[in-house]
């Protein structure tokens, strides 16, 4: 349990960090809307994460998840808003493909990475021949929903910590949780016990397609109207939100509350480097470099737990 | 030594054999694993099994969880009427049969209790952290007092040792089925001896209380220790199975080694030569002279690969490609890495000597094709077309692609991790004769094997037990019984 506290520490402490510094550049950012205002984005970029987390942990990895969001933004902002019934089926059924996906890898012995890869073709397709051009709107139960006023705490705040809290119980504390981990840290082990790899990898891939269905709809929810690009940029967040986070690429070894914070983080970057007046041009790389840094701390970290 | 089968249990006795199995039979495809194998074991027995590499005990084991089905035969497990079908493993653990893999099986990334979790079907949902975790240190107690092992504790952060004393007190814990038959496959290869000891105590226990155990190991001083009866197994058949008391440790070793007189050619290449100077001397004692052919036996996984490997990277990793390779390998897993799977028989027979034999940057083709005609020639591939797909011969033709690739080269050593696996005995033959061939024209080979008749061709032997080098043989030394007598540890665990 000591090492789980000690990974968690250092995306928590880049949180702190990078907050004490937006709050310092600009101290009007420190109040219900302002804190709002830097979060919402982070909502549907933390659910994306943790259907990255899903995949990385059964030592897989999804470069899919990006345009897959964007699809069902797409299906989200018109057949979910029009034809609510069609919608629905089309989230469900794109959910179930995200099953069958992890199955064929499985039962296939595939890369994951160059399925992923050939389906993010398919879902950036798909997204186009929905949507050709931006456009649509949200339900307006949705858009109700994020833009929400509760009481104290804005949604941009309350959202991650539900999700990472749900997510922890079921990852961390669940005993399906436990033997999903298990996939990623020794297959053969939960073979051998007796337990279907396939079915926990499909359950796994298809827990992954709900959590993109979700950040797809949270998204539209925001945007108000979708476009089959929108969500491009998700794939390389959500992986570096992961890894962020304490997570790594292979051995199960997740933290979904760090996940979520390391998406928090991911978003908090963009607009931190925004108050410092940076060029847009200059800002992806900006936000690759804080990334590398906080990598590079935790290389240290790591290094040390490993000699103790 | 005489076989004695005995037949115990079923009527009179009134005891049910928690598994019986009747002329069981596994093969794999062309090789027989296992065939007319009948072993009932009871409660309250412990059961030691030994063989050599190969003989057989694995696949036994498998049989008996239910993970692989008997290809003929009948298993029953708890004098229940079955057939042999995908449900054994079900079946197995439903009559409380449970396994201690040799190489470890928990999960590094989820902790001690989680580890429960795994093999433990249907476990409540309610609390089951809590649950899991006085079960895990329940179990931990009973086997291995004063363990200091924290079931909250990850699984990665444990030493080896530590590791292996979870997986077996996973296996001995609570469920909602009691263990019954525990099969622990080589349980003490990490443990000191004061574990160790406990862990043999709780065995006579458990076996005192109604529980079976089959104890498979290396070690002869535990074995002797706890087992009530002896199970010998070689070439997949059980050829001596009688009361412990019925054995010595030298009869043991004779009915493992079981001399099968098929070929009075073995080991008939080995004479007299004059031997070279030493051109390799490792740290942990393993050398070799110019011209010889020295063979590293044991039991398999007991460090001959990681030494081979050793051997072969300190001559090898250089930035630069050398034009002349101070050691080649002859790979044993050919998929793995010996075979380039997408090329042709040409190509994959050129590779180690492209570098050698091109004077110029680009590939000499015509001299390739010679090299590949001559070894065509030489070893007899039996191929038409020297450019069809290397995945169109055959595995031992394969296999001799991949010798003629290592000895087209001039290097003075070659390495061979296993190179005969699954290869059919006419190849063998033949690449003994070359081997021999190449070792009088002064090259200097290490061969690793886990077949006898191969090591029966070495000019020097060095077995190896637990990662170290355990016995040095030369000449008439070279003996299956010998060898066998190192790769099984005869002193007690104290000497």
């Amino acid at each position: 349990m000591n090492r789980d506290h000690l990974r968690i520490l250092l995306p928590v402490l880049s949180l702190g960090l990078l907050l004490a510094a937006v709050f310092y550049l600009q101290p009007r950012a420190m109040s219900y809307f302002g804190l709002n205002l830097l979060f919402n984005l982070a909502v549907p970029v933390a659910l994306a994460t943790i259907a990255q987390m899903m995949i990385l942990m059964v030592n897989d990895i999804d470069l899919s998840i990006g345009t897959f969001v964007s699809f069902c933004a797409c299906v989200t902002a018109t057949f979910v808003q029009s034809d609510p019934v069609t919608g629905y089926a089309m989230l469900l059924g794109a959910i179930a493909v995200y099953a069958a996906m992890g199955a064929i890898i499985h039962a296939r012995g595939l890369p994951a990475i160059v399925v992923t890869l050939g389906m993010s073709f398919f879902w950036s397709g798909m997204a186009i021949l929905i949507l050709p051009s931006p456009g649509g709107s949200a339900p307006a139960w949705l858009n109700a929903m994020m833009k929400a006023k509760p009481p104290l705490v804005p949604v941009a705040i309350i959202a991650p910590i539900v999700i990472g809290l749900i997510m922890h119980y079921f990852i961390k504390r669940s005993s399906l949780g436990v033997l999903l981990r298990g996939v990623g840290g020794n297959s053969q082990a939960i073979d051998r016990a007796g337990w279907s790899v396939l079915g926990l990898k499909a359950t796994a891939y298809g827990i992954a397609g709900l959590f993109g269905v979700l950040s797809g709809m949270a998204l539209v929810g925001l945007t108000t109207s979708a476009d089959a690009n929108i969500a491009l940029r998700y794939t390389l967040l959500s992986i570096a939100g992961v890894i962020l986070g304490g997570g790594e690429f292979t051995g199960g070894r997740v933290s979904p509350i760090g996940a979520v914070i390391g998406a928090m983080t991911l978003t908090l970057a963009a607009s931190f480097l925004s108050f410092l007046h940076l060029s847009s041009d200059w800002q992806i790389g900006a936000q690759g470099a804080i990334l590398i840094l906080v990598l590079a701390v935790r290389l240290v970290f790591t290094r040390r737990e490993a000699l103790a | 030594m005489a076989v004695n089968r005995k037949e115990k249990g079923g009527i009179g006795t009134g005891e049910v054999p928690i598994i019986s199995l009747a002329g069981i039979g596994v093969s794999f495809g062309p090789v027989r694993a296992l065939s007319d194998v009948a072993l009932d074991i009871l409660p309250g027995e412990c059961v030691g099994v030994v063989g050599h590499n190969g003989a057989g005990k694995s696949t036994l084991v498998n049989v008996i969880n239910g993970r692989l089905s008997p290809t003929a035969g009948d298993a029953r497990y708890d004098g229940a009427e079955s057939r042999a079908d995908f449900r054994n493993g079900q079946r197995a653990r439903q009559a409380g049969i449970r396994s201690v893999f040799q190489e470890l099986s928990l999960c590094p990334n989820l902790t001690v209790l989680e580890n429960m979790r795994i093999p433990y079907r249907n476990m409540p949902w309610r609390n089951w952290r809590g649950n899991a975790a006085s079960a895990v240190r329940m179990a931990l107690d009973a086997v291995f007092p004063g363990h200091g092992i924290d079931p909250y504790c990850v699984v990665g952060d444990l030493s080896i040792a530590e590791r292996q004393m979870v997986e077996i007190a996973i296996a001995f814990s609570r469920r909602d089925i009691d263990a019954r038959l525990v099969i622990l496959d080589e349980p003490t290869s990490s443990l000191d001896g004061a574990i160790a000891d406990q862990l043999l105590a709780y065995i006579k226990k458990f076996c005192a209380d109604g529980g079976s155990v089959i104890f498979i190991s290396h070690m002869l001083g535990e074995i002797f220790d706890v087992a009530t009866r002896m199970v010998v197994m070689k070439d997949g058949r059980i050829i001596a199975n009688d009361d412990a008391k019925n054995f010595t440790r030298d009869s043991l070793v004779d009915a493992m080694g079981h001399v099968v007189p098929d070929g009075a050619e073995n080991g008939e290449g080995r004479k007299q030569r004059e031997l070279g100077e030493d051109v390799l001397r490792m740290k942990n004692g393993l050398s070799a002279r110019k011209g010889e052919i020295v063979g590293l036996a044991g039991l398999a996984g007991h460090g001959q690969a990681e030494a081979l490997a050793q051997c072969y990277l300190e001559r090898s990793s250089d930035w630069r490609a050398n034009r002349a390779p101070a050691v080649v390998f002859v790979a044993g897993d050919r998929a793995r890495d010996g075979v380039m799977p997408l090329w042709s028989i040409l190509r994959n027979l050129s590779l180690q000597t492209l570098v050698e034999f091109s004077r110029s940057f680009l590939v000499d083709r015509a001299a390739e094709k010679k090299l590949a005609q001559d070894w065509h020639r030489k070893i007899k591939i039996k191929t038409d077309d020297l450019d069809s797909s290397i995945l169109s011969l055959s595995g031992g033709n394969q296999q001799k692609v991949l010798f003629s690739r290592a000895l087209a080269s001039s290097a003075p050593i070659v390495v061979m991790d296993d190179p005969m696996r699954g290869v059919d005995v006419g190849t063998k033959k033949e690449v003994y004769r070359m081997v021999r061939e190449e070792a009088e024209k002064g090259r200097t080979f290490l061969w690793y094997s886990t077949e006898t008749d191969e090591i029966l061709e070495c000019d020097r032997v060095f077995v190896f037990r637990d990662g170290e080098i355990a016995a040095e043989l030369t000449g008439d030394a070279i003996t299956e019984e010998n060898m066998l007598r190192a790769s099984f540890e005869m002193e007690e665990a104290a000497s």
